[in-house]
């Protein structure tokens, strides 16, 4: 496997910000979802989460919610995204898994995290799961060497970003906004400071992610952040390509290669 | 002493929301944390300030109308064979316990100086609770209800309009209560700042289990006191329905440590528990997490939640508080499933009986109190004693009480239903 942190390595010898791409498994099926993700990594994606649809994800917007609950409908399981992950990490690039934790708990966590480290998975990106909850799955990561991606937000107090930035493996994901995912008209600009404070607590990269859609906004947000993660943009290039993958696959590599510039952009 | 014993007993959660170290907890966004940290010490303070205690106490009484009455249904009780007591929260202002809840949980945003209240609903009961509290406490408020919901329950989402609510239809998901909390969870990550969210049950992330049990427990301390000024003894059990479980775990609290007395809680067990089509979640769940809380939860064997079912809207959901499962895992409480055409059987018995049509979610409780009151009456005589939380009235269920019984044609009564109901709940 490939911790992401070796995304951000490469992407800092670059002097750029990380690229960072999500869709869920299943959508349009398993394997499409496979093809469009290999199509992100091809055009530029640094890393790659992949979502686990669920039934109640509470911190996804309409977009990422059609495409989960279509992924749903279609059959999707578990497994499938083990499979998803195998194939997607077999490119090279850090793949991570980002999931709520009902589906992680039913699997069995030791479990999971042994299956998970077996297809190549680079970690796991947890919504609903804060460190001061988590220490069952930080238990599992740590014995099998997985990162673990918690969130901050803008409303973290300082004491619990330095709690989060300590329990945290390859990055932390700071949310830019109070809200949902989803694209914005314009980034927000509460990330640039939520950024500064978990750098003030030590080395982990930071990784902005929730309305970023465009290259630039990317290239707004790589100019203070070490990755930029994008996802209901991605989802939205498929979503308005029903039935037509081609379509769809072309629209996600037009976006990856304006979101790969942007994060090029900035500090030229 | 005895304060200290209260907040800390073996069924209470400690610190961090876990009941028994393991049910419960707060599995939620960390966008969220410092909202539910702030509430959570809010709510300890007013707890411990006389004036907030006394202005809780004042308002349920001049405007809620407790203390509800304990009430003795006589003609029931000799059917049965023991002293039958209705705890009537069905009297109370709005129609059900839930008026005690949001008028706690109102009465806690004012004191945290915020302006905006969203609530979800299922039956509509918590919405209407919650459009009122917000009208007396002069708030804006949001309520999120299951587009599903709306329609069979249309009759609260006007009272909820009149009030000055407005109520938005959730289409995702199925559509129902569950959809509706996550749809309030999504609003709250992004209004937060001056929003509280005024949940529904005594479920979700620490420290809505708790902070909701105490905001209900009136119920119970109130009719373990009635019970013994009235009949000079506590009840041989209590009972409830349980959905969430706010109504619950209301009166629950009071007899918890009262080990003489039977607990039980009766989950809706919808076309019954062997057909799928139910929501007994403790009797048929498994643990998991949902709603930010580790408990019993329907759900398949990748974990997806389960769509429920119930005839009884308000306790039409896949998840149930967590406080809940720890009593069930320990054996303190008994949870038995009603079919929706048992407490459809009940809801008329009870009308014909006593006069007092119940709420479909408590007439759920009227069948398995009646099953236990048959059985206490045999072992124990007459004098046996049970207390069933009548926890709302069913003027909201008309229309499904029309389908059901064929009600409503004057040329063409429901008199052979009824009777062979009355038979039947009678045997």
């Amino acid at each position: 496997m490939t911790s992401t942190s070796t995304a951000f390595e490469k992407a800092r010898a670059e002097d750029r910000a990380a690229l960072i791409g999500y869709l869920p498994a299943g959508y349009p099926t398993v394997d499409g979802s496979i093809r469009a993700m290999q199509v992100m990594v091809e055009a530029g994606c640094d890393a790659i989460e992949i979502g686990l649809p669920y039934s109640d994800p509470v911190m996804d917007g309409p977009t990422i919610q059609a495409a989960a609950q279509a992924a749903l409908d279609g059959g999707v399981r578990t497994a499938d995204v083990l499979r998803v992950v195998e194939a997607v990490a077999g490119t090279g690039v850090p793949t991570l898994v980002m999931t709520y934790w009902n589906p992680i708990e039913r699997y069995g966590v030791e479990r999971w995290a042994t299956d998970l480290a077996a297809a190549g998975g680079a970690g796991m990106i947890t919504p609903d799961i804060t460190p001061d909850h988590g220490a069952e799955w930080i238990a599992a990561a740590d014995a099998h060497d997985l990162d673990k991606v918690f969130l901050v937000a803008p409303s973290s107090t300082d004491d619990r970003i330095a709690m989060t930035a300590r329990e945290s493996r390859g990055f932390v994901y700071a949310a830019a906004v109070m809200g949902v995912t989803g694209a914005r008209e314009a980034t927000s600009d509460l990330a640039g400071p939520l950024v500064r404070r978990v750098r003030a607590t030590g080395d982990v990269p930071v990784a902005v992610g929730i309305g970023v859609s465009t290259g630039d906004q990317a290239a707004e947000v790589a100019g203070f952040a070490d990755g930029v993660i994008v996802g209901s943009a991605f989802v939205r290039a498929l979503l308005d390509h029903p039935g037509d993958e081609a379509g769809g696959l072309d629209a996600l590599r037009a976006l990856t290669t304006d979101l790969a510039e942007g994060v090029r952009r900035a500090r030229t | 002493m005895s304060q200290q014993v209260q907040q800390q007993g073996r069924y209470d959660a400690d610190e961090r929301g876990y009941f028994g170290g393991t049910w419960g907890g707060r599995f939620m966004p960390e966008a969220l944390v410092a909202a539910l940290d702030e509430l959570t010490d809010a709510w300890h303070e007013a707890m411990a300030d006389e004036a907030f205690v006394g202005e809780f106490e004042r308002v349920l009484r001049d405007y809620a109308g407790t203390p509800s009455r304990l009430y003795h249904a006589e003609r029931l009780s000799k059917k049965v064979g023991a002293r039958v007591l209705l705890k009537r929260e069905d009297l109370n202002h709005t129609g059900a316990h839930k008026i005690r809840n949001v008028m706690g949980q109102a009465l806690l945003t004012k004191r945290m100086g915020k302006t905006r209240v969203i609530a979800e609903t299922g039956a509509g009961q918590h919405g209407v609770a919650s459009a009122t509290a917000a009208a007396y406490f002069d708030l804006d408020c949001t309520v999120y209800m299951g587009a599903v919901d709306t329609r069979r329950q249309a009759l609260n989402v006007a009272r909820m309009q009149l009030l000055g609510a407005k109520v938005i239809p959730v289409e995702s998901g199925s559509a129902t209560l569950k959809d509706a909390i996550n749809e309030a969870l999504r609003d709250w990550v992004a209004s937060v700042d001056h929003t509280a969210y005024l949940f529904g049950t005594a479920a979700g992330p620490h420290p809505f289990p708790s902070m909701v049990r105490d905001f209900c427990r009136g119920i119970g301390d109130e009719a373990r006191a009635q019970c013994l000024e009235q009949y000079g003894v506590l009840p041989d059990a209590v009972a409830a329905c349980v959905g969430g479980g706010s109504n619950a775990i209301g009166i629950f609290t009071a007899f918890l440590e009262d080990e003489g007395v039977e607990i039980h809680g009766f989950e809706p067990g919808g076309d019954g528990v062997e057909t799928g089509r139910h929501a007994a979640t403790i009797h048929a769940g498994e643990a998991g997490v949902l709603h930010g809380a580790r408990t019993f939860v329907l759900q398949d064997a990748d974990g997806q939640t389960v769509e429920s079912h119930s005839i009884s809207a308000g306790l039409d959901y896949p998840g149930v508080g967590p406080q809940h499962s720890l009593l069930a895992a320990t054996g303190r409480a008994t949870y038995t499933p009603v079919t929706d055409a048992e407490a459809m059987d009940a809801m008329a018995l009870l009308s014909r009986t006593e006069g007092i049509i119940p709420a479909i979610e408590s007439a759920h409780a009227i069948h398995g109190a009646i099953e236990v009151a048959k059985r206490l009456g045999a072992e124990k005589g007459p004098d046996a004693t049970i207390i069933v939380n009548l926890s709302g009235r069913g003027d909201k269920d008309m229309g499904t009480a029309i389908e059901w019984f064929g009600l409503g044609d004057a040329d063409e009564g429901p008199e052979a239903d009824l009777d062979q109901t009355e038979t039947v709940t009678q045997q």
